[in-house]
């Protein structure tokens, strides 16, 4: 479980990033920015990933910043998911992503794993795919000298398949910032602590935008947001039927799970407002 | 007991071990840290298919000389593990795979290159030219006339079937209740934290090949690497450095040992191949694969009459060595029974060969999945006559006034009080409050239930015990040497080796209780063929037992020639003298061990013309006066909570009572208790390796292949019976594996507890929420049961 061999370079910033990317490009090589390497590692281990090049973001200046705009925090792509479980970078909630970096993995995962490159390798039953979908969360893509922000709901396009362009890398994730009225609920179901959701389901709830989303995740595809949520809320839809309609694919286990991790995720929303383990 | 001669870290004082520094340190030794000048590291190509014939291997032009398939290796034969009992058939596991590959992961040429990942490079560009054959992929149906055969010259795919009959048809005349159950065990992979791994080089200084292998057993590698070189044993040395654990994996000679030491003398280049986890969970470490059909025979009043039982082990592809393809369904028959007494038994198993990795010897062996099917068996048993569980296990338990006791499989059990030891384990979880506790309901919604499960463990089995298989290892007379150092402290060489059982530690005790030498100076030497004497080495729960006692007869000599020595140093009579402390004690006087070391080793004209000439070094053979092995005992106890909902299963409470007989070190038990039952809990719960219907491995990597971490593993509370074992040195009992036995038995009748108003029934490990909530499900559909 050695990797094939991959010429090596560490970006001072995004552009640089960029700039080594579409080098690669114009070489025919096949690149691949790396930060935390946490799912890029494994997968170059066992060869299933045999990219000729690596550009390392890890500490490219920019994304290792974090900036208020107002209405949101701009997240730095390659900011550890440690960094914000420890409250090292501000939360744009009432610390909601404190609390979900917490259960991402284990610790020393955590320490080196970034919420950009989460966001790029798009595993369906990752957290911060599904969090920062249900929190209208967006991802600012730099490359080739131009930058261009996407809502997270068009991000995804498949199981670990994004929009992201060879050459870009994801500079910054914003997050609206919620204030205390909201109301959030997230729930997973893993089989052991720090393993991949079998099943999860998430619920915002912000009058002051007038917001309500529900989203089921880890269902083998990007995260769902569900239509139609003030009837599910309110008792009219059976959890279990919406969650068939909604993910016919999955398996009745699997259904009886998301039905499962989807009213415990109302349930925290609509009393305590905290997140569960 | 060391405390009335002054002996403080003597047997039973809780030391810490000094072992600690360089492993808390990470300054331990391990395969992996081992450089040598000009060493090639090693890969190997290996099986994509389950089932297949060789047609051709190819090797990549211009890369000739660093491909190597079995047509290279001259001279090398492949491995055989017989079984001398009657009908048993012969497998010969390749080294490297060259008419038929029998399993994913088999071997089938090694690369060699500077680097791992060069070699890697190589291997993937080797050719293989395959046909795929059907596989045998479940157990249950490798005995179909129509399954294809995994050994071509076989007439059926089975290794071993054996049968057992006692007073079977007669017992169960007066059965008021026939309980019959089908129970499965997953195939599991062991997970030692340090995988396989081999450093091998050719030593031109003393003409050997020098083996540095990750194993439990140096000794018993060397027979099998002779034996597959055809070199005579004095060409080969083998090594075990610092091991990271075994579980049994470590316990068998892998074709990778064999095909690395050919390497290290036709290139006569230092060679290493460090296996990485996905051959270790896809190729190599596999093990406890059974299936049940159990009966349970009994009066209304819960006194079993007989238990008949079918059982099949899944063996895999090829008899592993030493143990062969019948280690583990021998157990299954001869220790079915249990703890208990009962007129009637009759028991068939099989032995099934399937495309599959060879199963090997995990800790608790075949006792884990016994022990599972007879516990989950009585439960049932309880259920249906409306019996509480402890009652029925009351009514059947040995009696601690019948002790030593023949079972109906003529084990004798050595001592104990099986009755306190499940009284306790009752008490410790306070059963009538949980009790209470269900009839109240939990706030949450989810269902609480209790789960009991006692057994017992042989342990340090011998001569009598093995012989009796006919395998290639049967252990005779464990030996050790002590040898007094010119300063006063002691060297302990012994043949078993150390790797996580604390035998630094526990071994200085013993020769501290014999001696009065400090722990501290005392050095152990293991794990060296060229350093050591021989032994069968680690495995069976047997070190504490036969390593201790071998090293308390080794010290007892050198004891005797110590106070010889004193005596005339003192002028006193040698009998009289005392160890302790260091020191020589007689009523005229003490004088230190020291200076007797340094009176025979640098001043022997101070020493009498009548000295002994064997001088400050003793080694000494020993063997338990019956050597039919101790039988710890233990009774866990554990308390769950079901969610309906989800299917999940958390321990709120695991209590363990267990008997090891007099403990030389109880935290180290206890640490032995804790790490097997986090063993036993990932059987029960979460590990799993699956196959698909073409023999591909499910889990390749630990993302797939679950085992159980710290959160998932309680605070498990631990108290210890001491009652001596009669035939042991000190009284003391193996306990290596019994960890490991309990918490499958114990969480599904805890899981089945809880779920008994519902009509439903665990009966297959891993008890994982997809079957868990399958079992709702077919519960749901059946009317409601009687109360």
């Amino acid at each position: 479980m050695k990797p094939v061999r991959f010429d090596y370079a560490a970006a001072a910033d995004v552009a640089a990033a960029s700039s080594l990317l579409a080098q690669a490009i114009v070489a025919g090589q096949d690149a691949k920015p790396i930060a935390g390497g946490q799912s890029l590692g494994p997968m170059l281990n066992l060869r299933l990933a045999r990219p000729a090049a690596l550009v390392d973001v890890s500490r490219a200046s920019d994304m290792r910043t974090t900036r208020d705009d107002g209405g949101a925090i701009v997240y730095g792509g390659a900011v550890t998911h440690a960094e914000i479980e420890d409250g090292i970078v501000p939360d744009a909630t009432p610390g909601w992503l404190a609390a979900v970096a917490r259960g991402i993995a284990y610790r020393a995962v955590r320490n080196r794993g970034t919420i950009g490159g989460s966001l790029a390798h798009a595993d369906p039953a990752a957290d911060w795919v599904n969090v920062l979908t249900a929190l209208d969360g967006s991802v600012v893509l730099s490359g080739n000298g131009t930058s261009r922000t996407v809502a997270l709901r068009d991000f995804f396009t498949g199981p670990f398949a994004t929009v992201l362009a060879q050459d870009e890398v994801i500079a910054g994730v914003r997050v609206p910032k919620r204030g205390p009225e909201a109301r959030w609920g997230y729930w997973k179901f893993c089989l052991k602590a720090g393993d991949f959701a079998k099943a999860s389901a998430a619920v915002l709830l912000d009058p002051r935008r007038d917001e309500a989303r529900i989203l089921l995740g880890a269902i083998e595809r990007p995260p769902m947001v569900l239509s139609e949520p003030s009837a599910i809320l309110s008792g009219r839809l059976s959890l279990a039927d919406v969650v068939r309609l909604a993910a016919p694919h999955l398996s009745p286990e699997s259904h009886a799970l998301h039905a499962a991790a989807l009213r415990r995720a109302i349930a925290l929303a609509t009393t305590s407002g905290e997140v569960a383990a | 007991m060391g405390d009335d001669k002054g002996n403080h870290d003597g047997v039973g004082a809780s030391i810490l071990r000094l072992e600690d520094d360089r492993y808390l340190r990470g300054r331990g030794r391990f395969i992996a840290d081992i450089r040598l000048p000009g060493m090639l590291d090693v890969a190997f190509v290996r099986s994509p298919l389950a089932h297949g014939r060789v047609r051709g291997i190819v090797k990549p032009q211009g890369r000739e000389d660093k491909v190597f398939v079995m047509a290279d290796l001259d001279g090398v034969k492949g491995i055989r593990a017989d079984s001398g009992l009657p009908g048993f058939r012969s497998s010969i596991q390749p080294v490297l795979a060259d008419e038929k590959v029998r399993h994913v992961g088999e071997p089938l040429a090694a690369c060699i290159a500077e680097s791992r990942a060069e070699a890697e490079d190589i291997a993937e560009m080797v050719a293989l030219d395959l046909e795929e054959l059907p596989a045998v992929v479940e157990m249950t149906r490798a005995r179909d006339a129509s399954a294809p055969l995994v050994h071509d010259h076989w007439s059926e795919n089975v290794f071993l079937e054996t049968s057992v009959d006692i007073d079977f048809d007669a017992s169960i005349k007066d059965a008021a209740v026939q309980v019959k159950r089908t129970f499965r065990t997953a195939r599991q992979s062991m997970a030692p934290m340090e995988g396989r791994g081999v450093v091998a080089y050719w030593d031109n200084l003393t003409q050997q090949i020098v083996v540095y292998t990750s194993t439990q057993m140096p000794h018993i590698v060397r027979n099998g690497l002779a034996d597959c070189l055809g070199l005579d044993q004095g060409m080969i040395r083998v090594v075990a450095p610092d091991v990271g654990g075994g579980f049994g994996y470590k316990g068998i000679l892998l074709g990778e040992e064999v095909c690395l030491a050919f390497l290290a003398m036709k290139l006569k280049r230092p060679v290493r191949w460090i296996e990485d986890r996905r051959e270790h969970l896809t190729g190599n470490a596999n093990c406890r694969e059974h299936h049940y059909e159990i009966t349970g025979y009994a009066t209304a009043d819960g006194t079993l009459l007989a238990i008949d039982c079918d059982a099949i082990v899944d063996s895999g592809a090829y008899s592993a060595y030493p143990f062969s393809a019948c280690l583990e369904a021998a157990q299954v028959a001869s220790i079915l029974p249990g703890p208990y007494q009962f007129p009637g038994y009759r028991c068939r198993t099989w032995s099934v060969a399937t495309n599959k990795p060879a199963i090997l010897p995990f800790r608790g062996v075949a006792r884990t999945g016994v022990c599972f099917a007879l516990e989950v068996l009585l439960d049932a048993i309880a259920r249906e006559l409306k019996l509480p569980p402890e009652l029925v296990r009351r009514k059947n338990l040995v009696r601690p006034e019948q002790m030593p006791f023949v079972n109906i499989t003529k084990k004798i059990f050595d001592s104990g009080d099986y009755f306190e030891c499940l009284d306790r384990a009752v008490a410790a979880v306070d059963l009538p409050a949980i009790r209470a506790r269900q009839k109240a309901g939990e706030p949450d919604g989810r269902k609480i239930g209790v789960g009991l499960a006692i057994f017992c463990e042989q342990g340090a089995h011998g001569t009598s015990v093995y012989s009796g298989w006919g395998i290639p290892m049967v252990p005779g007379f464990e030996q050790a040497t002590a040898r007094l150092t010119p300063d006063g402290g002691l060297e302990l060489r012994v043949g078993v080796q150390s790797h996580g059982q604390s035998l630094e530690t526990t071994l200085a005790q013993i020769a501290n209780e014999v001696l009065g030498i400090a722990p501290r100076r005392v050095k152990l030497v293991h794990g060296d063929t060229a350093l050591t004497p021989y032994s069968t080495g680690t495995w069976g729960s047997r070190c504490a037992v036969m390593a201790g006692g071998a090293v308390a007869a080794a010290c007892d000599v050198l004891a005797g020639r110590l106070r010889k020595v004193a005596g005339h140093l003192l002028q006193a009579d040698p009998d009289s003298i005392v160890l302790a402390d260091g020191m020589a004690r007689a009523a005229s006087g003490e004088i230190s061990i020291k200076d007797i070391g340094a009176a025979w080793y640098l001043r022997p004209q101070d020493l009498p013309a009548d000295v002994d000439p064997a001088g400050l070094e003793a080694t000494q053979g020993y063997k338990t006066q019956r050597d039919t092995g101790t039988f710890s005992y233990a009774c866990h106890a554990t308390v769950v909570a079901v969610d309906l909902e989800l299917g999940s299963v958390e321990i709120l409470d695991y209590k363990i009572v267990e008997d090891g007989g007099v403990l030389i070190n109880p935290m180290v038990v206890d640490g032995q208790i804790y790490g097997g039952a986090a063993q036993g809990i990932g059987t029960a719960l979460y590990e799993e390796m699956r196959y698909d219907e073409t023999g591909q491995p499910l889990a390749a990597t630990f993302a797939d292949y679950h085992l159980p971490g710290a959160c998932e593993v309680p605070a498990i509370a631990v108290e210890h019976m001491e009652f001596p074992s009669p035939i042991s040195r000190f009284g003391q009992k193996g306990i290596g594996e019994g960890g490991a036995i309990g918490p499958p038995a114990a969480i599904a009748n805890a899981v089945n507890d809880a779920l008994a108003s519902l009509g439903a029934e665990v009966d297959t490990l891993p008890i994982t929420p997809g079957r868990l909530l399958a079992k709702l499900g077919l519960a749901h559909d059946k009317p409601e049961q009687a109360a």
